[in-house]
């Protein structure tokens, strides 16, 4: 009974940092509509500076109640004016944007604060200090239980009543409210939307940053923290529904109970767990257990103007580009080749995620299960069946396919965040599986010798292998997306209710456009494989993700060429910046500049300066 | 992170340029490449301190007068912490840079990656951090060699003590993922071989860097054991020493646990370390070996910092090449690489070391001791040095697990 009775407890106080970092994540969202990927960087600062400010005040008043908990709140104080700064310096100039947009700048956000942290406070793993007169436990029915554990128990509840008191008690709570519930209107009543963003990200990352300093008596601060919580932080939004600060709180509860009692019943199952009581309540509650549906129109759209048939003389600049990639043996060193496989490989993957964006509307953030589920394929093929490369690479697409067949039928009746919430979701499932189910799939040690058929062992016949692949995988998508098939999706996305009406189904669109887009970003894995002679977990895990989304966005969400011009953007700029010290610095703020430099990305860019030359018109949106 | 300014920047360049000047007159003879691939930024905790071993070596062997006339040069790249990346930036150091000799790496999923590449290859790969025993064993080939105790070594190790101690009933603690599995089946096998009467009673498998230290403490502690053998190690290690402090998980319970006691670990847990907990590590400042005090004097004095266990892998790797090199005459030809450093003895601060010609493995040690806190600060005591070659794999294991390849 005591043993239950503190495992519950115990359950609550591990709740709390994850409640508090993502109470401020589900108000930076319900407010501004950012998903702000920052929030987890913002966490690990607020760890790194109260960590400092105990020391320093420690040392100037005496290392008492006073010292070590104005140092918390002061901690947290200067991570909510950091996250004010980044909306002030960054987000405010593209609210008008796509969604996309802000995601990927807070995305060069963590990069920069990555160094910027690693510069700082030294690379070493610090421990955190103990609050004073809270060390060791008290007993509770005859088992321990740490002192320290019931001011996390009760922080949780204490932080959603003063929530609860400022949201409705006050006519900022008033405004933040109206802006979640309608945005548009607010802002058309008057209100200065500005300062009312500001103050809601200086709240939220105030929050974040509370919630890693008062896990310091726990553990500590270390710099791998920030992508640690932010997987976490999200699932407990998702599943708490979008916005709503109660349901954050519900959700932390639940997930906090269901790790304490799943490490003892089922202890291998600790990673898989929290992803899979996300992906079931979204099934059954898809706007979370608290959340309200998206409303109509609140998301902004991406405006496009229609496709329109290629011009000749596109099409002869294009024929260029072939013959001089056919040619770059003679005229591109050996390791210039290695990054042209690099990128080709990468563009194909990059021009499936942007069908499923652009054209379909449907942000994924998971779409490396298919790319790692093609690599997987052809690898668990070798592996098992002794198959011929050929045969693999041929196979390795339908595999895709199935595994987003499968999880798009679930993904396809959200949209909008939600979306891509799930897709992430399931993306970390099949990741958790792949990376924990050791004695099939190696686990993260991966699996090995997976080298070219002799006949494509050559460095420059597996090259023209991937150029033949990609550039026929690149010509087919883009050629279903000018087929009445990609004007119907395009119909669902532009005005899914419209659409409904003309007799499209707008669902099943989206379905088949999912699971093609999974086809192919597994060829694209199947190749990747092959070119890196290995496969490991990294393929399917978050940060290959966020890569296809970057080179989408980097290329431009509206240029079907953008992708191509995405990935070996991305591809260069790593390769030229991984040989300095501080590339992710340099990275995050390349991404921050492309972002505000160049919305429409390089390829909308090159577009509007250039287009007339090869017979496109520029852009009369955006 | 460095590149090739920083690499020969300082004073030892003066004295390598003026030891060539003497040696062999000519300063047009090229520097010897050799490429090093580590997680700069995802383990920039480990990797800094391998860094400067490597460098304090090379800046020595070229202070010396270099191979044949001919400087090391140590090209360093990032590979963050992704195998994908580690194989890009090992085929840009091979074609681009022309890198005569492949080493670094730290995470054992890189260094598979890259010893997989290396054969490919036909690339000199000295694995010098990576633990897992696959890349000596079951994916070992003739081109990877690799410098630290693996794990199933460190494992044999801490068996050899923790065989002796009463106690009965054991759990284990460990991050789900390879290294952590591998090491919890080694020390079972070894441990159930050695004391037949013993009992598993419990096994927890924290997600790594990503451990839920209470829970894990409390399910622990309901198995009811008389002993813990611990992996977790980093952030999860000082969640998990101050739960169970707080929790009372280690009172009267005789603790384990795999490379507690390198500096890069147990240091950060400042005074709250574990007291007698049986570790291997690294007691930098207790060591009083000659050869040794007198490397820590010069690596003190370059860096103005301690060594950690990085600082010594690092610095012996690049010894390791050095003595390879030597041995070929300067030929950097990888199958005459190969053979020399099958079976190479090269002279260390830890003595004299050899690569076992079966399997690839070195024969560098380890310290296995207690862990005590000393001056606030967390430490060894009654330490000694684990000689690696008495605790190599047994030769019917390599001859099962490796694959056939000369």
């Amino acid at each position: 009974m005591g043993f239950i009775l503190v495992q519950i407890l115990t359950g609550l106080s591990s709740a709390a940092s994850l409640f508090l970092v993502a109470a401020g994540l589900s108000l930076i969202f319900g407010v501004t509509r950012v998903v702000n990927f920052a929030h987890g960087s913002f966490y690990m600062l607020g760890a790194y500076i109260g960590l400092t400010l105990v020391a320093v005040f420690g040392d100037l008043f005496g290392r008492g109640h006073l010292a070590f908990w104005s140092a918390l709140l002061c901690a947290a104080l200067i991570v909510g004016a950091i996250g004010a700064l980044v909306e002030i310096v960054i987000l405010r100039r593209i609210y008008r944007s796509p969604e996309l947009f802000q995601l990927v700048a807070t995305f060069g956000v963590i990069l920069v604060i990555q160094d910027l942290t690693l510069w700082g406070w030294g690379p070493q793993d610090l421990l955190g200090p103990r609050a004073p007169d809270l060390r060791g436990a008290i007993m509770i029915m005859g088992e321990p239980l740490p002192r320290y554990d019931l001011v996390l128990i009760a922080a949780g509840p204490v932080v959603l009543l003063l929530f609860w008191l400022l949201l409705n008690k006050t006519r900022f709570g008033i405004l933040v409210r109206a802006a979640t519930a309608d945005r548009e209107m607010v802002g058309a009543l008057g209100v200065n939307q500005a300062w009312l963003f500001t103050g809601v990200f200086f709240l939220g990352s105030f929050l974040a940053g509370l919630g890693g300093a008062l896990q310091l008596p726990k553990g500590g601060a270390n710099l791998l923290m920030d992508f640690g919580v932010l997987a976490a932080a999200f699932v407990v939004v998702v599943v708490g529904g979008m916005g709503s600060i109660a349901g954050a709180f519900l959700a932390a509860v639940l997930i906090g109970q269901l790790q304490a009692f799943g490490v003892l019943f089922v202890p291998q199952s600790t990673l898989v767990m929290m992803f899979l009581v996300m992906a079931v309540v979204l099934v059954v509650r898809p706007f979370g257990l608290l959340g309200r549906p998206e409303l109509v129109g609140q998301g902004r759209q991406m405006l496009d103007d229609p496709l329109r048939p290629t011009g000749w003389r596109f099409k002869i600049l294009a024929l260029v580009l072939v013959a001089l990639l056919v040619a770059a043996p003679l005229w591109l060193g050996d390791y210039g080749l290695v990054l042209l496989i690099d990128i080709l490989i990468l563009a194909l993957f990059a021009t499936a995620l942007h069908a499923i964006i652009g054209p379909g509307g449907l942000v994924s953030f998971g779409h490396a299960a298919y790319f790692g589920g093609g690599a997987y394929a052809a690898a668990l093929l070798v592996k098992y069946a002794g198959t011929p490369m050929s045969l693999n690479l041929v196979l390795a697409p339908p595999a895709a396919a199935l595994l987003a067949l499968a999880i798009g039928w679930f993904c396809v009746r959200l949209s909008g965040v939600y979306f891509a919430m799930l897709t992430l979701a399931f993306a970390q499932i099949v990741w958790s599986v792949v990376f924990q189910w050791g004695t099939v799939t190696g686990g993260d040690d991966g699996l090995l010798g997976i080298w070219p058929a002799p006949w494509a062992s050559d460095r420059v016949a597996y090259y023209w292998l991937v150029l033949a692949c990609c550039t026929a995988g690149i010509l087919a998508l883009r050629h279903g997306l000018h087929s009445p098939f990609g004007y119907a999706l395009r119909a669902g996305r532009d005005s899914p209710l419209r659409a409904e009406a003309i007799g499209i189904d707008v669902r099943r669109q989206q379905w088949v456009a999912f699971t093609l887009s999974g086809a192919f970003a597994g060829l694209a894995g199947g190749l990747y494989a092959y070119a890196k002679g290995s496969v490991f977990p990294n393929e399917m895990a978050i940060a290959r993700s966020f890569d296809g989304i970057i080179m989408v966005f980097f290329g431009g969400v509206q240029q079907l060429s953008g992708p191509l011009a995405g990935a070996a953007a991305l591809t260069w700029l790593k390769d030229l910046l991984f040989r300095l010290e501080m590339w992710r610095l340099l990275l995050g703020l390349a991404v921050i500049a492309v972002v505000l430099l160049f919305p429409q990305g390089l390829a909308g860019f090159l577009k509007a300066r250039f287009g007339r030359f090869v017979g496109i018109r520029p852009e009369l949106s955006s | 992170m460095t590149t090739r300014r920083q690499v020969t920047a300082g004073m030892p360049r003066l004295a390598a340029i003026a030891a060539l000047l003497f040696t062999t007159g000519s300063l047009a003879a090229e520097p010897i490449k050799i490429g090093d691939i580590n997680s700069y930024t995802r383990m920039a905790q480990h990797t800094e301190h391998a860094k400067r071993g490597m460098q304090l070596a090379i800046d020595e062997i070229n202070a010396d007068g270099g191979i044949n006339g001919r400087v090391l040069e140590l090209i360093s790249r990032d590979d963050a912490g992704e195998p994908g990346e580690a194989i890009r930036v090992a085929e840009e150091l091979v074609s681009r840079e022309g890198v005569d000799i492949l080493t670094g790496t730290t995470l054992s999923n890189i260094g598979l990656a890259v010893a997989s590449f290396a054969a490919q290859n036909k690339v000199l790969y000295l694995a010098a951090e990576p633990l897992a025993d696959a890349v000596t064993l079951q994916s070992g080939n003739r081109y990877t060699f690799r410098l630290r105790p693996s794990t199933y070594m460190q494992a044999a190790m801490l068996a050899e003590l923790a065989a002796e101690n009463p106690a009965r009933r054991w759990a284990t603690i460990a991050p789900n993922y390879a290294y952590g599995q591998e090491a919890v089946a080694a020390f079972k096998a070894i441990m159930s071989e050695k004391r037949p009467d013993i009992e598993w009673v419990g096994e927890q498998w924290p997600a790594l860097f990503a451990i839920d230290a209470g829970a894990e403490v409390l399910a622990l502690s309901a198995a009811e054991p008389d002993a813990i053998f611990n992996v977790t190690f980093a952030a999860d290690l000082a969640k998990f020493v101050r739960e169970g402090g707080d929790r009372g998980l280690f009172e009267d319970t005789f603790v384990v646990s795999l490379l507690t006691g390198e500096p890069e670990y147990i240091d950060p847990l400042e005074d709250e370390a574990p007291e007698g907990w049986l570790v291997t590590g690294y007691p930098w400042d207790k060591i009083e070996d000659p050869a040794y005090v007198e490397w820590l004097d010069r690596y003190q004095a370059a860096y103005d910092d301690y060594p950690r266990i990085g600082s010594i892998v690092g610095y012996n790797s690049m010894l390791a090449l050095g003595a390879a090199l030597e041995k070929t005459g300067g030929d950097t030809d990888p199958e005459k690489l190969v053979e020399a450093m099958r079976g190479l003895e090269f002279e260390t601060p830890q003595g004299v070391l050899t690569f076992r010609p079966s399997d690839h493995q070195a024969s560098l040690g380890a310290w296995v001791g207690y862990t005590t806190v000393e001056d606030g600060q967390g430490t060894m005591r009654d330490w000694y040095y684990a000689p690696g070659e008495k605790y190599l794999p047994p030769e019917e294991m390599v001859a099962k697990l490796r694959p056939a390849s000369d």
